[in-house]
């Protein structure tokens, strides 16, 4: 009984199993943690494989050659999300379909063509957004675009760029006097320095990008800056936290369900774990936080499909999944004892990424902050 | 059987029904009190008759506990029906005296132990607003071992005598019948030495006490039995079978307090709605440390919002067969957890006005709900019976030591 949405279609039930198979044959945990190695995380004949399932397509209009399973694909993406969270599996999944779903929404036709390769599993997007001591609001972006010969001259650092060394394009968030904008950039364009960073998480990737003076003409322009880059960039944020939610219940659940596992087959003095009652109470606690993270996520993609009230219930979500989470994991060390806090046992994997999710985009008591204003504090 | 029958309903039918319902429900039920929506009365008599008087009206509509067969008075509806009344029905007074325990704990419960003659009875007499129903299960000796009940039930030719105590019933003394669990057989192991019949409240040899709450109100009671004689017939179920019997109420009530029953009716306050803006001005009045207040808020919110999300997982999860029906003590614990939490916000953010105030200001209820905060971990089944039905039951691990199990029941060590 793993924690997925209970509403699911058939066609999304087969789409979640598929993407289960596909992770369980092709990067079990022996295999996610060879791939540590990899400079960029993953081999990139495995990203394409990935691609060919739809991972990096369901977010782009079917105009274009995408499509999603229910209609609804904020909510088909939660669902890869969830399984890739349950195998810690690495890859340029979130920020590659934040910033398609950006181009498929708001990019020019020449930008938008730039997605038969994201589908394809060839063309990988970053979203070069917080900035140093920054707090991940559209708000405190600094990095400026000036005008220049009738385009701009991009100015600053931004730090903790998931898949920034892997990305053939960076989608830039900067300040023009207009407003905040967006621009779609190649990774190698003149001015552009990428600094590989080293992070908690050992599958994913991040890096600094630095851009100093690095001219664009208007055609770089990503939608029209001023309220509609705002409202863009809005929306990237909040798909962003749905989906570092949606990773985090789903390897939560995963924990949990191992750590079950194990107190029915660890015995001391003489009997199970499972059957000390100061153990089965926890476990009943961390089950009713898993089952909540769960449906809190549901309720978030709802949201954000229905463009209903999302930016109080992915915070929502963040505020309850973030802790809960990762919580219930540092739970799950305790109870496994010794060898929970070994480098061997995968424990340490699942933490490390739901720790980061936790604090990437906003930490709980930061949404909870966004929280008590919503209520009207 | 561990699970409710839910028909697959038509969306377009449904969509109709709920036209049907807004209408009739317009024409007919007064709309809530616009100052106190929620309690409009303190009264208990005048609350028992208002509560009778609407049940009486949502009967003669047609929408009364729509999901109970239409021989004994319902509709032979479903759950998503049920639900869509409950929805409807936020902006109007509702009978909500008669939802828990009569309609869907003691209901559910004669709808599947009772005789024919029993069911025919009674259950048109709930529908129709003419009888409320309480549960006599609970024993000042007993708390959460239920079926360690000391309340003895005799056998006399046709009757039983019944004496002992009962308590924590809701209402009793504006009641009419109860459901009671007592013993009739000391010999045996616990669980086969019990029977439960059907009681007439005001009854020789009943005496109904109410019980002061810390609050200062007496919702709840504690009866004492002596020499109370009962027809056979009034028995439910088989004579020592009445843990069959009883376990079936216990799995209704989990489900009521769930928000999984089809017997439920009407809605308490949207607890996401439930005076978060309220908060957010007592926060604002009374001072303190804004970093502070902005983080309880927000974990507030956060609480009442997954509250309502996991309820409606869990309702779904257990209608498609992915939850097992004890799944409604997830929403059992989040709840009393939840709400625990929310009382200690409520309390805090009214700083030292909670603990000591101005003669004639209400600030102070706070500080009393919060030192009667546990009740909401307690009653219906605590919250430590919720973990170990979500381990035991959800997660499969072994059920706890009972050192009672298969020992004659007048051999078993007991308090005091």
């Amino acid at each position: 009984m793993a924690p997925v949405r209970v509403d699911l279609s058939d066609d999304q039930e087969f789409f979640r199993e598929t993407a289960r198979r596909f992770i369980e044959a092709e990067v079990p945990v022996s295999v996610v943690r060879e791939w540590h190695d990899l400079p960029d995380g993953y081999p990139q004949s495995w990203w394409q494989a990935a691609a060919e399932l739809g991972w990096t397509s369901l977010m782009v209009p079917e105009t274009l050659g995408g499509g999603s399973i229910s209609g609804r694909p904020i909510v088909d993406l939660t669902i890869v999300a969830d399984e890739m969270g349950r195998g810690v599996v690495p890859g340029p999944f979130m920020p590659t379909n934040v910033v398609a779903d950006t181009l498929g929404r708001s990019g020019t036709d020449d930008q938008q063509s730039l997605l038969e390769g994201v589908m394809a599993g060839e063309v990988v997007l970053a979203w070069a957004h917080c900035e140093p001591g920054g707090d991940w609001s559209a708000g405190h972006v600094a990095a400026a675009a000036s005008s220049s010969n009738g385009g701009y001259l991009i100015t600053g650092t931004k730090t903790a760029v998931e898949a920034g060394a892997q990305a053939n394009r960076l989608l830039v968030t900067a300040r023009t006097p207009d407003g905040l904008a967006q621009f779609l950039l190649p990774s190698d364009a003149p001015g552009i320095t990428i600094t590989p960073q080293d992070s908690l998480d050992l599958g994913r990737r991040f890096a600094e990008v630095r851009f100093e003076g690095v001219a664009v003409g208007p055609e770089s322009v990503v939608g029209e800056p001023g309220a509609a880059a705002e409202a863009d960039v809005e929306r990237q944020r909040l798909v962003t936290v749905l989906l570092q939610c949606a990773d985090n219940a789903g390897s939560a659940a995963k924990v949990l369900e191992f750590t079950v596992e194990y107190a029915f087959d660890r015995y001391s003095f003489g009997r199970p774990l499972a059957s000390y009652q100061a153990l089965k109470h926890r476990f009943a606690d961390m089950k009713l936080w898993s089952e909540a993270s769960q449906a809190a996520v549901d309720g978030a993609a709802d949201a954000l499909a229905a463009g209903d009230d999302e930016a109080r219930m992915v915070s929502v979500a963040k505020s309850y999944v973030g802790d809960h989470s990762v919580d219930l994991m540092q739970d799950c060390v305790q109870i496994h004892g010794g060898i929970g806090v070994t480098y061997e046992h995968d424990l340490h994997l699942y933490l490390r990424r739901a720790t980061v999710n936790r604090g990437l985009f906003g930490t709980p008591a930061e949404h909870r902050d966004a929280l008590s204003e919503m209520v009207g504090y | 059987m561990d699970d409710f029958v839910y028909a697959a309903t038509d969306p377009a039918e449904l969509a109709e029904y709920r036209d049907e319902v807004e209408t009739w429900m317009n024409e007919n039920m007064p709309r809530r009190d616009p100052v106190n929506p929620w309690h409009p009365t303190h009264d208990d008599d005048l609350k028992s008759t208002r509560n009778r008087e609407l049940q009486r009206r949502l009967s003669d509509g047609g929408y009364a506990a729509v999901c109970y067969p239409k021989e004994y008075g319902g509709q032979s509806l479903t759950i998503a029906h049920q639900r869509i009344i409950d929805d409807v029905s936020m902006d109007f007074d509702m009978p909500i005296l008669f939802s828990v325990p009569t309609l869907s704990i003691c209901g559910p419960t004669i709808l599947e132990c009772g005789t024919e003659e029993q069911k025919q009875r009674y259950i048109p007499a709930w529908i129709r607003g003419d009888e409320l129903w309480v549960q006599f299960m609970s024993e000042p000796s007993g708390g959460s071992d239920m079926a360690g009940a000391l309340t003895r039930a005799d056998r006399d030719g046709d009757t039983f005598v019944i004496n002992g105590s009962k308590i924590w019933s809701t209402f009793a003394q504006r009641s009419d019948y109860a459901l009671m669990l007592a013993r009739t057989n000391w010999e045996v192991p616990k669980h086969r030495g019990l029977t439960m019949f059907i009681v007439p409240i005001h009854h020789p040899g009943i005496e109904i006490h109410p019980i002061q709450m810390v609050d200062g109100t007496e919702e709840f009671c504690q009866e004492y039995f002596n020499d109370v004689i009962i027809p056979a017939e009034n028995v439910v179920g088989e004579v020592d079978d009445g843990w069959t019997v009883a376990s079936r109420l216990l799995f209704h009530e989990r489900a009521a307090v769930g928000n999984a029953s089809p017997y439920t009716q009407g809605r308490h306050r949207n607890r996401s709605a439930d005076g978060l803006d309220d908060l957010a001005d007592i926060a604002r009045d009374f001072g303190g440390n804004v970093g502070r207040q902005r983080q309880r808020l927000g974990e507030t919110e956060t609480f009442s919002r997954v509250e309502v999300l996991l309820s409606d997982r869990v309702v779904k999860g257990i209608e498609s067969g992915y939850f097992p029906a004890p799944a409604g003590s997830l929403v059992r614990l989040f709840h009393g957890v939840s709400r625990a939490d929310r009382l200690t916000v409520a309390m805090e953010l009214h700083g030292d006005r909670a603990l000591v105030w101005n003669q004639g200001e209400d600030t102070g209820s706070y500080g009393v709900e919060f030192v009667q905060r546990q009740q909401t971990c307690i009653g219906g089944g605590t919250t430590e019976m919720a973990r170990n039905i979500i381990s035991e039951r959800i997660l499969g691990m072994p059920r706890e030591l009972a050192a009672d199990r298969d020992l004659p029941f007048n051999q078993v060590p007991r308090s005091g």
